[in-house]
Formats: C-alpha cells, structure tokens, sequence
C-alpha cells in the first residue's frame, strides 16, 4: 500500500490509484471568474467607455464646455449641439464629455491621497505594531472623528473654490479608512503560521511582506477603492451642485446645478447629468461586488470549523427502507434506523454524508460512537438532535426516543425534547458559552423556561449543579463571565447545563477532545458518575479508542457515513470483526514499544 | 562523547504585562535541556506548560530573556535578524496546524522553493530539489502544482517537513506536528519523521501533549509542568516507569483502548489522588 493514504484506513480499503490527492478542478484565474460575471463586465465596461469618452473629448466635439452665449441659450437636440444647450448657451454634450473629465479626475486624486497615506501606514503599523502602531491609529482615529464636509467647506472657503483642492483633503479624510482596513488585515495574516514559517526559513522582512503579506491586503484594498470611487463621484457632485466646485470647469455637478436653476423652463436638462452620475457611480459599486465575489473576501469561512448549527426541528422523512436491519429491543431510549444525511450540491444534485446508519440506545447505555474525521459520526448526532444545517435533507426508517416518533416532528416539539428531555455537551467548551453573558444567567435559562422555575428556584438548582459537577466556589464561577474560568470548568459548566433539565439522554460530541489528558479524565470521571447515578442513556461521539474504552458499553464504528461494526465494548476489543476496526485499533500508538535510546548518531553527521 | 547539538542553558522567557512598571509574564523558570546529532528529545507537557514556548525560544520567535541557547556552541539566543536569518539552514520548524502553516495562495513549489530562492539557488536547481522533496515525503510529482487546500490534514504535514527538509537542516522543532491528524495518519507522519531522520541524521525537538505518540518517536524525553523541566530520561523509562507524581499523573489520566487494562488504571489514578488528598 502506498504511504500516501492519509486518508486513513478508509482509503487503503480502496484501490491505491484512487488514493492520490482528490483531484481538484484546476484554479480558474481571476480574471476568468470575473468575466463569467455579465453586470460586473458590463459595469467596467461603462466605466472604460466613461474614461474613453472623458479623454478623447476634443475629438468628439468641436464646442467648448464653458463658453456661453445668451442667444443659444436652452437649444433643442440636434444642430450644433447635438444634445442642445443649457440655461446660458453651453454645449451640453460638450459639458458632459469634460464634466467626465473632471469627475474621474477627482475620484482618481481621492484615491491616490488615501493610498498613498493609508496604505504603507497601515502596513508598517499593522506589521511592525509598537509605537508607531500607536502613534499612527491615534492620528487616523482623530482624522475620522473629524466632519468631513465640514472640514472641505473650512478649506474651501480658506483656499477658494477648487474641485481638486476638495478632492485632495477628501482623500485625506479617508485615508483612515484604508489605514485600519489594511492593518487589520496585515494583523490578521501577521498571526498566521505560515509567517512564522517564512522567517524560521530566512526570510527578510520585506521579502515576507511582498510575498505573504501584501497579497492579502490587496483584494479588500481594491474592493474598498472601487466603493471610494463612487463615493468621491457622488461627493463632488454634491460640492460642485452647491458651486463650491471649481468656477471655469464643466462638471456634472455644475451641470445639476444649472439645471435645477431652469427646472421648469427645461426640465430634460436634469435628466442626462443626473443619469451619468447614477449610472458611474452605481458601475463602481458593482464592480466592487464582482470583485469581492471573485477574489473571495468576506467569503465562506474555512471549513475546519463546524459552523454554529442552527436549531431548527428535524426535517426528517421516511427513509428507504433498509433491509436486514434486526428489531431493536422495547427498552429503547433512542432507536436510529436507516437514517440518511444528504446535502444540496452546486451542480442540483445532492450528496449524501449519512448513508443509512442505524444505532439503539436502551436507558443507562452508554452507546460510543467512533469514526475518523469525515466518517458521519458528528453528522449523525446532529440529525438526531435535529441541529443539522436547515439545507440538510435528513431521512429515516425509524427514529424514536423513548417511544415518540421524532420524523416530522414540530420545531416547537423539538425544543421541548432538547435540553429538556435529551441534553447536549458540546466538543468546544468555549465557543458555546455566549461571552456576553455571565454563567449563571445561562444556566438559569433552560431551566426556567422548560421547568418553570423562579429565578431564585432556578439560582439555587444552577449552584447545585455546579457543585455536582466538581467546581469548589459555584457560587463566583455562577457570577463570572465564560472568559473568566478555564477550559476545562467551561465544560463542566456546560455538563451542568446539560443536565439542568434532569435529562434521559445525553448526547456528546468530542466532549475532552479540546481538554488536556488530566482534565479529560476528571471530565470522563464526572460523565460515569453522572450517569450512573441518574440512569442516563449516553451517545459519545468520539474518535478516541481510549475514551470508548474508558466509559463506553457498546460501541457503534463509523467509516464514510456507514456503520462498519457495532458491538458490546468488551466484545468490540477483544476481537474486533471488521477489517476497518482492526486497522484502527492497530494504529493506537499506546502499548507499542518505546524507541530505543540513542546509541550511534543516525546518518552522516556526528 | 559526542558534542550535543543544541544546548538549552537556564532558558527564561518572559513577555512584558500592559500597564506601567507591571512585573513581566514568566513563561519560562530557566529550562536546561541538551540535544544530540541524529537525536528525538521530545517535549511532553499540558497546555500552558510552555513547551510550545521552547520550541519558539529555539527558533528566535520567543524573547530569551535570560540564560542561554547554543547551537553547535555558538550562542543563537538573542543575536540580531541577519545572523538568526543565517540559521535557517541549520533550524527548522513543522507547526501544528496543517490549516494555517502553509500560505493558502502559493503552490506547493512555490512553498517549498521559497527557502532555496532566498538562500541564493537557481530556479533551476529549486525546481529539481522540490521533485526530491516530494519524493522524500511521499508525495506524488505533480503534487507542485496544486494549493495547500487540495491537500488533507496528513498530506498538508507532508508539504509542510518537506519544506523544512529543503535544506538539510541539523535539527527541526516539531511543535505538535501529529496532533491535528487522524489515528492512522497520525502513525503513518510519525513513521515518515523516523524514515527521515534515519536517513538524514537530522534531530527533532519533537513538543507534543501525547505520551504515547513522544513515546513512538523519542530517543529522550522531557516533561514539561508549569514552564519548568520536572523529569527527563530515555523514553521508555519516562513513558513506562516515570519517577516524578506529575509524570505519573499524566500517564495514567492517557486512556489506553482496552476496557479492562484502562479499568485497572482508572483505579490506579483514583488511588494515587487518594494518597495525595
């Protein structure tokens, strides 16, 4: 077999050609997606035509954008002037071709100020932190604190009027914003390994800048200066609209300004400049969309980290009946037939993760649930906790707790078995723990919604239980935020909380795997106790053979959304039936033998 | 005797509090700690143990703010980036996470050669050293045109000792390097660790939280408690028969996958809790 089956045991079952990398659809390049986007194209299609038209305006017409003569004045279309004249005789096709000119040249000078001031601040502090961090943020918060159309109307009326003076301090203005944006940015990629990585491998600073670095602030810098773009549009034709924009210059915004002086002599003559600043600045809009979408920024989140599942009732149907299935015993606590996981695919069709598992759990068995990563084992827990993502098209021939059919079953009868009835303890203590809220108003919650209890009743319970749970001052750990105690206490914390309700069935994902060994055992310890003493059912889902063994009555192994074997413990270790298990087990490092000290130095150098 | 390699000499770290004439954190209380040529120390420790720190004091990501670390006698702790960036040949590193240790936007011969262009070798001799590499971790050849993401968790490690082995370093601190991968891949990385060594002769500080997986690999072991060194010893007398409580501790709270012999050590560290309460 070849060494390349990371995929564990579970490809070595396959044929080792299929064992390579999972073949990936080549990488399109950028400006390939962005092509497959018809409003994006079409948007920097307009925008080109605009700067074109903008620099080829001599070309295009003879007239002058600025001289006026009374007696031509309010012309209709065609003639001379094609498009006709405004209020004082000016050419208005000719004051749209410049007034182009003077827009894009203002937006260009806005973001050319706020790159060249945001930017390297925004690396060098994002990089380097420390006091030039500091000095730099203090600046850029001040800035941003100030009213910006305040400030250009001070300068304005100080330096006179100016479109390209206004554009300049607006640049300013916004050059805090691309500052914090790019070093946020560069902080974020600054804390990822592969930096670290590149300067244990000899890389200089700005060779790690230019090649980990700056690649990362490209795509939400150009996102945010196509945005600044329209904006700066729409600014400078707000000033030029008031006539703070400079006075022997066509521009749109003066255009709107002479306009609303002759709206009802000549009503049309809003319409044009009106529609090329909609349309400009509306183009730069989508054009940042079109670029978000194809560099991939704000994008999904990476798909290590289970996104939070969202409790909606389980939309389980009757499944394809699966054949050979024994009947589960009458004592049943939760009884899993033929159960289907399946998720929506881009190309319409669905793929299925859960492929007709089947698992009972009688009342006091603790039922393990064992698989490798991608194996099913999380996603069956979920559907029966009805937690699944809501695309999840869930199925199955049997699925009942304590007698009560769970297919179909309301959203609203869901939540009265949850928490009430059927407890959870999640893998990550933390991350379920709500940081804004102290312990004890978590605790306290379920209880009194599902129990009915007064919020003393409620207190006096969640103290207990904290108690019961092995933590010496429940008191303070029931007044303190999650951020105040350690991991290990949040889960016991979310034991507790688990077993508020006084629930049947307690179901566990990975519950130490975020533990350390020392507190893992106090956890497994606190779970036997636990569930001895209340008689609970228990469905532990884990990839730890030590865990199974450790707490474990029957155990449930899971390959690639099947179930591979399913056994009493004792009987699934002392001779395991499946291949798969038995590769499994055989991979356990414990019990092998240590590796020799070192006698003679390995290899050549000494 | 052979000369070690890398000396750990009384190693504190300390990283400063906010807040004006407020005492530093100590993460590290002076660790002494010797590797050899061709040698696995591995460096077993709970979370906040500070192993994790070492490893980064050894590689000039962590402030040694006192004592000493010798490579090969010539001290590298707290000397300036250009001679530290001259150690990257010799000191090299495998993170933990597989996820974030490789650069999601470059190719995998794009990573790997990155070292080799930095250190001054042609395009064309890169290009060659990455077809060896990919081969050395078992990689297929056309594995230097895809990205990080088409790779698992175990092929990812992979790319990620290959990198570390583009220039033959002498010693690479492997800082959890199994801990994020399946049980099966997990055995089949650290069997690719040990092939290497014993053909390169390079040695690990290998820092991990599992005795069973220290155990596989090293030639000594070191535990960690509270960033000071509680015991060090050969690996089998260290994972079998440790003499420190906090060493004994560790292992028996490890479960082992066998119902009858974890019952028995279940017993075993409910009774030592017993004799220490």
């Amino acid at each position: 077999m070849s060494l390349l089956s990371d995929g564990g045991p579970a490809a070595a079952a396959a044929p080792s050609s299929s064992v390579a990398p999972t073949a990936v659809p080549p990488r399109a390049g950028v400006a390939r997606r962005f092509l497959r986007k018809p409003v994006a194209v079409a948007s920097v299609a307009w925008l080109l035509l605009v700067a074109v038209l903008a620099a080829a305006a001599p070309l295009l017409t003879s007239a002058s954008p600025t001289a006026s003569s009374i007696t031509n004045a309010l012309a209709p279309f065609g003639g001379d002037s094609p498009l006709g004249t405004d209020g004082l005789g000016r050419d208005v096709l000719a004051q749209l071709l410049y007034g182009a000119r003077t827009s894009l040249v203002g937006a260009l000078i806005v973001v050319a100020v706020a790159l060249v001031l945001g930017l390297p601040a925004g690396v060098l502090a994002g990089y380097y932190r420390g006091r030039f961090d500091a000095a730099a943020s203090w600046v850029a918060n001040l800035v941003m604190a100030q009213p910006a159309i305040i400030i250009l109307l001070v300068v304005l009326a100080q330096f006179g009027r100016s479109t390209e003076l206004a554009m300049l301090v607006f640049g300013v203005v916004i050059a805090p914003g691309v500052f914090r944006l790019v070093r946020a940015s560069i902080i974020a990629v600054r804390g990822e390994l592969y930096v670290d990585a590149a300067r244990v491998a000899g890389l200089s600073d700005p060779r790690i800048m230019r090649r980990h670095v700056l690649p990362v602030v490209v795509a939400p810098t150009i996102i945010q200066m196509s945005q600044v773009l329209g904006i700066a549009i729409v600014l400078q034709a707000g000033l030029e609209f008031i006539g703070l924009g400079s006075a022997n210059q066509a521009s749109w915004g003066g255009m709107l300004n002479d306009a609303f002086a002759k709206i009802y002599a000549a009503p049309n003559l809003l319409l044009l400049p009106g529609l090329a600043i909609v349309v400009t600045v509306t183009a730069c809009s989508l054009v940042g969309n079109g670029l978000r979408d194809v560099l991939g920024v704000g994008a999904t989140p990476p798909v290590r980290r289970r996104s939070a599942v969202r409790a909606v009732g389980p939309v389980v149907e009757d499944g394809r009946p699966s054949s050979g299935t024994a009947p589960a015993p009458d004592d049943a606590l939760l009884r899993v037939e033929g159960l289907r996981v399946a998720y929506p695919e881009p190309d319409g069709g669905e793929g299925e993760v859960v492929h007709g598992v089947s698992l009972t759990i009688r009342r006091g068995e603790v039922h393990g649930l064992v698989g490798e990563s991608g194996s099913g084992k999380s996603q069956t827990a979920f559907a029966v906790l009805g937690l699944l993502p809501p695309q999840a098209h869930t199925s199955a021939t049997t699925l009942t707790f304590d007698g009560g059919d769970l297919r179909g079953i309301s959203r609203r009868g869901m939540n009265q078995l949850r928490g009430r009835r059927i407890g959870y303890i999640p893998q990550e203590p933390m991350s379920n723990l709500d940081p804004s809220f102290r312990i004890g108003s978590q605790l306290t919650e379920p209880m009194r919604h599902h129990l009915g209890l007064s919020k003393a009743e409620a207190k006096a319970k969640a103290i207990q239980l904290l108690d019961r749970v092995g933590i010496v001052d429940p008191a303070r750990v029931f007044d303190s935020y999650p951020h105040q105690i350690s991991g290990g206490m949040a889960q016991r914390v979310l034991i507790a909380g688990a077993l508020s309700c006084d629930p049947d069935l307690l179901i566990a994902d990975e519950p130490t795997t975020a533990l350390d060994v020392t507190v893992q055992a106090e956890v497994l310890d606190l779970v036997r106790d636990l569930q001895a003493e209340r008689d609970l059912g228990v469905l532990l889902v884990t990839h730890d053979f030590g865990v199974v063994a450790d707490l474990c009555d029957t155990v449930t192994v899971m390959r690639a959304g099947e179930v591979v074997e399913s056994a009493a413990a004792a009987q699934l270790f002392a001779d395991p039936q499946h291949e798969y298990t038995r590769s499994l087990l055989a991979a356990t490092l414990e019990g092998g033998p240590a590796r020799a000290a070192l006698t003679t130095p390995a290899g050549g150098t000494r | 005797m052979t000369a070690p390699l890398l000396e750990i000499e009384d190693v504190v770290v300390e990283y400063p509090l906010r807040g004006f004439r407020q005492a530093p954190a100590r993460v590290l209380h002076g660790i002494s700690l010797d590797i050899l040529p061709g040698e696995t120390v591995g460096l077993v420790g709970e979370s906040g143990s500070g192993k994790t720190t070492l490893g980064r004091a050894v590689l000039g990501l962590a402030p040694v703010t006192g004592g000493e670390i010798r490579f090969r006698g010539e001290r590298i702790s707290g000397i300036g980036t250009k001679a530290r960036r001259a150690l990257s040949r010799d000191i090299q590193v495998v993170f933990q996470d597989p996820y974030s240790s490789l650069n999601p936007a470059m190719t995998v011969a794009d990573i790997l050669t990155e070292p080799l262009v930095v250190a001054g070798a042609s395009r064309a001799d890169a290009d060659r050293r990455v077809r060896d590499l990919l081969d050395e971790v078992h990689l297929p050849q056309d594995a230097g045109q895809r990205l990080p993401r088409e790779f698992s968790g175990g092929q990812r490690q992979r790319i990620a000792i290959a990198r570390a082995l583009s220039r033959d370093p002498a010693v690479i601190v492997c800082d959890e390097p199994v801990s994020a991968l399946d049980l099966s891949t997990q055995s089949r990385v650290l069997d690719l660790f040990i092939e290497i060594q014993e053909r390169t002769g390079v040695a690990y500080l290998f820092i991990t939280h599992d005795l069973s997986v220290v155990r596989h690999i090293s030639h000594r072991v070191a535990v960690m408690h509270r960033g000071e060194l509680v015991e060090t010893g050969d690996a089998a007398q260290v994972t079998s028969d440790p003499r420190h409580s906090y060493t004994r501790t560790l292992l028996l709270a490890a479960p082992v996958p066998d119902p009858a012999r974890q019952a028995a050590r279940r017993e075993e560290r409910h009774r030592l809790a017993a004799a220490r309460a």
